[in-house]
């Protein structure tokens, strides 16, 4: 599954995607709205993607994850549009058969997609507005 | 003269006030050369900017041809 919902995100069916009968390990990871930026509020965030690259490169992070860690399953779902305050904005679930490749599955897939799938971010603030670029994995 | 069609996103649909626009070009101007004639201020002001053409991603120096669907991407911010 790796899809743009205008739609609050179903983290159940997400999480499902990434289930197999032979995982040991399935972990879902939620990017969530935050309510401030560097003191100012933050009201509510908007998104928006060029949908058709945004989504082939949402399966290629899958690709990515399942070459380098043989086996393993992905499953990907951003929202766009004006999403409130501590709402998901993406959810990857990993599944793998042994939690250690789950966990680096799933932090390769949030950096990739902060680094690469073109969707763009608007924060709107009490007093004004704007567009932010993601910062390097240290500070994200 | 070659028609491309340009989708924009983010600040640059902001600034360009639409999200798609059908532009005359030179036929095979680079995509750089597109983006700085119709984005001067933000390509002089260092909004580094990926270049698709028809959903890749190709370099700045990519002739564009009659047809072509381009888009100028900004600093992406998801997650």
């Amino acid at each position: 599954m790796f899809a743009l919902t205008h739609d609050p995100i179903d983290v159940a069916a997400v999480t499902a995607a990434a289930t197999r009968p032979e995982f040991g390990a399935v972990l879902v990871f939620l990017g969530v709205t935050r309510d401030s930026f560097e003191g100012r509020e933050v009201t509510e965030l908007a998104y928006e993607a060029y949908e058709p690259m945004a989504v082939a490169a949402l399966q290629a992070i899958g690709d990515e994850i399942a070459e380098r860690w043989p086996g393993a399953a992905t499953a990907i779902v951003h929202r766009l549009g004006v999403v409130p305050v501590s709402e998901p904005t993406v959810v990857i679930a990993t599944g793998t058969p042994h939690r250690a490749a789950c966990y680096e599955a799933n932090r390769y897939a949030i950096e990739a997609l902060k680094e690469r799938v073109p969707i763009w971010k608007k924060e709107i603030y009490a007093d004004g507005s704007a567009w932010k670029a993601n910062a390097p994995a240290a500070d994200g | 003269m070659a028609k491309v069609t340009v989708r924009w996103f983010a600040m640059l649909r902001e600034r360009r006030g639409t999200d798609t626009e059908i532009v005359s070009i030179e036929e095979g101007a680079t995509a750089e050369a597109v983006y700085a004639r119709l984005c001067p201020d933000e390509a002089s002001g260092g909004l580094k900017v990926g270049y698709a053409v028809n959903e890749a991603m190709v370099p700045g120096g990519t002739a564009l041809s009659d047809g072509d669907e381009v888009v100028f991407l900004p600093p992406v911010g998801g997650g």
